[in-house]
């Protein structure tokens, strides 16, 4: 067992780190106050290959490993959240999603356009009434001649008012995780709107709208992997899109530890640094410990999926740890820092409005107790139901938990089957 | 045309320092090292030369480093040169600046070139001797503090930065060229860059490769050496001077500069 990361994977993060510092951080609080979403800094991120870190390098993209990744969206991330996410939901979920579900004209039109950064990618599962509970989702997709028409809405989409190509779900068949399918859809589409742009507490630097669909249609294949069977990847992209997360909140941590060594070494009161007092300097040893136990399930977790091995209950544990201490510490940060952490002169409020969402997207933190217990306990409600002879409680809420923790394939191209 | 850029490995420069007292030397292992900053514009300066040169131009990254210097070697050659050769040694420790310029003119015999471009300086050592001595040991002309370079016809010419303007410098190749910060934005490395750094030759060449006179080099070869070190002392409380009559104040100064001799 060793802990030191590869050549190549230093190498990834001091070249994302250098960049991020340069070209990122001194915009961030700029981009956080106007909400402004920095299109051209993408085509930057695409010539430096990050846009296409996940995909082959058959179409143009870096193939990187999982850990590479994600040291690579904990260095944007440390920077600028919003950067983090976006970067994380291009290329950790969609372009991944492309790559191992999509048909090879597919992937020929879009991953090569998509690694340059040309082209930003969006991922849509939620809707107004659909959350935590994504398999009760309503939005429908009918099949019509040799294509399918797409109805509903969807909510909270990352990328969405820039993106060109959308990884949509939608009810094909009945009720439940099994009825829903994934299809890739072109923004050029007829009868596919972007909504309004929704206001954030944070991560104001991404983009987030609600998508409309009235009679959009969409070639057949534009289907993603086996009709009926789009939950499936629905569940195996969020279990890499939590390393995504994990790896944000991480970044968020760490750019928290370096504002409050900086400004306790600085600040002087009562004749002394301020890092001389316990109570400060007993919350930055805390916030190190925290940082340091998130990176480390975040990289197990990360190397797992490199051996090919499950991340399900893994990535929810990361990213259970990596958010709870983000939004604790970014809190003990702003305190660290006192009046000016409350101002908008210090970056520590903008680490404290970012941290929030970590531990809400790709699965609240009670969701990912959800997935680790039942790992740990089996599914002890629905034995019992058996047991009695029973049928499960409550279709609706039974449907979805069971939905959240149900065996997903790993992203892979022999997962499309 | 072959570019050939040295390159250093240096303690990041945000890290603490600490000197080892046995050898008096400045404790490495402990530290992070990066890629010289300086030298980051050398490296540029040669990918676009040699972009603009055409395919059969060359850049080859030159460094002399323990052999964990592979990281910043690797670096370079992530942001695009060809091939790096790397000459490591123990005995090569202690050599001074002088020594040092000895052994890279030996590398550089070694492995050849048309045009070699370095940093103006690193940020350890801040010397700023090495270039100059290297051309002097190669029989070449030094075309230091460039702030721009263009080659044609076989010659280079640069603007030499200086205090009040810039000076046009011309010469023959082969020669040495020293950059300065304003000549250009060094790229970041690319991942397909990092990615086929692995498969890039870097070159190990020993001191019995370039032929290194043993009297040349190392603590034996070096005529300067380290006596003894002390740390910067915290600057002491300055003199304050009150006066209610600024006259009288002024004249106060004025008494005091001339006590030190400083007016």
């Amino acid at each position: 067992m060793h802990f030191e990361l590869a050549e190549e994977q230093k190498a990834v993060r001091q070249m994302v780190a250098a960049f991020a510092q340069r070209e990122i951080q001194p915009n961030a609080g700029d981009w956080d106050r106007a909400h402004a979403f920095p299109l051209e800094l993408f085509a930057k991120l695409g010539q430096l290959g990050l846009m296409g870190m996940s995909v082959s390098d058959k179409y143009g993209g870096g193939a990187l490993d999982t850990i590479s990744t994600v040291l690579a969206i904990e260095e944007l991330s440390k920077a600028d959240a919003g950067i983090g996410v976006t970067v994380s939901v291009h290329a950790g979920l969609t372009t991944r999603i492309v790559e191992a579900f999509a048909s090879e004209e597919i992937k020929q039109k879009y991953l090569p356009k998509m690694c340059t950064g040309e082209w930003v990618g969006a991922f849509a599962l939620t809707e107004p009434e659909s959350g935590s509970d994504a398999a009760s989702l309503r939005m429908r997709a009918r099949s019509d001649g040799d294509g399918y028409v797409l109805d509903g809405t969807k909510q909270w989409v990352t990328n969405g008012g820039f993106a060109q190509a959308f990884v949509v779900f939608a009810r094909t068949g009945a009720a439940g995780s099994k009825g829903i399918s994934a299809f890739l859809v072109d923004r050029d589409t007829p009868g596919f709107t972007i909504g309004r742009v929704t206001d954030k507490l944070g991560i104001r630097s991404s983009n987030t709208v609600d998508l409309t669909f009235e009679d959009a249609r969409i070639p057949a294949a534009h289907l993603l992997g086996e009709q009926d069977a789009g939950y499936k990847i629905a569940l195996a992209s969020l279990g890499t899109g939590r390393l995504g997360i994990a790896a944000q909140a991480v970044g968020i941590l760490a750019a928290c530890l370096e504002t409050s060594q900086r400004y306790a070494r600085e600040r002087h009161q009562f004749g002394r640094a301020i890092g001389a007092f316990q109570a400060v300097s007993f919350k930055i040893a805390d916030m190190c410990v925290d940082l340091d136990a998130a990176r480390l399930l975040l990289y197990r977790a990360a190397w797992l999926r490199d051996q090919g091995m499950p991340v399900i209950e893994s990535s929810s544990k990361a990213k259970l740890f990596a958010s709870t201490a983000a939004r604790k510490h970014a809190a003990e940060c702003v305190q660290i820092l006192g009046g000016y952490g409350y101002t908008t002169e210090f970056p520590a409020e903008r680490y404290y409005r970012d941290a929030k969402i970590t531990e809400i997207y790709e699965g609240t933190s009670e969701v990912q107790r959800i997935v680790i217990a039942r790992e740990l306990l089996g599914r002890l409600e629905e034995r019992m139901q058996k047991q009695r002879g029973a049928q499960p409680m409550s279709g609706a809420v039974n449907n979805g938990l069971a939905g959240i923790v149900e065996p997903a394939a790993e992203l892979s191209p022999d997962a499309a089957g | 045309m072959k570019i050939v850029v040295t390159v250093k490995q240096v303690p990041d420069t945000n890290a603490e320092k600490a000197f080892d007292p046995a050898t008096k030397r400045l404790n490495r292992s402990a530290i992070e090292n990066v890629l010289n900053p300086f030298d980051e514009y050398a490296i540029e300066e040669a990918l676009r030369i040699k972009e603009a040169a055409g395919a059969d131009s060359t850049v080859t990254i030159l460094t002399m480093a323990p052999q964990k210097g592979v990281d910043i070697v690797r670096k370079a050659l992530g942001m695009g040169a060809d091939n790096a050769a790397m000459l490591s040694d123990e005995a090569i420790g202690g050599s001074d600046t002088m020594a040092t310029a000895y052994l890279i003119s030996q590398a550089l015999k070694h492995i050849g070139f048309d045009l070699i471009l370095t940093g103006t300086q690193s940020t350890d050592a801040i010397n700023s001797i090495v270039p100059a001595a290297v051309a002097e040991h190669l029989g070449i002309p030094a075309l230091t503090y460039a702030k721009k370079v263009t080659i044609a016809d076989g010659r280079v010419e640069i603007q030499r930065e200086t205090d009040a303007g810039y000076q046009r410098v011309s010469a023959p190749l082969p020669a040495l060229i020293s950059v300065t910060k304003s000549i250009n934005e060094p790229r970041y490395p690319t991942l397909k860059g990092i990615m086929g750094a692995k498969k890039k030759e870097i070159k190990a060449l020993s001191l019995a490769d370039i032929g290194a006179d043993a009297a040349r080099f190392g603590d034996a070869g070096s005529k300067t050496w380290v006596e003894s070190f002390t740390p910067v002392s915290a600057r002491g409380k300055g003199t304050v001077i009150q006066a209610q009559d600024p006259v009288e104040g002024a004249k106060q100064i004025l008494e005091f500069l001339i006590a030190k001799k400083v007016v």
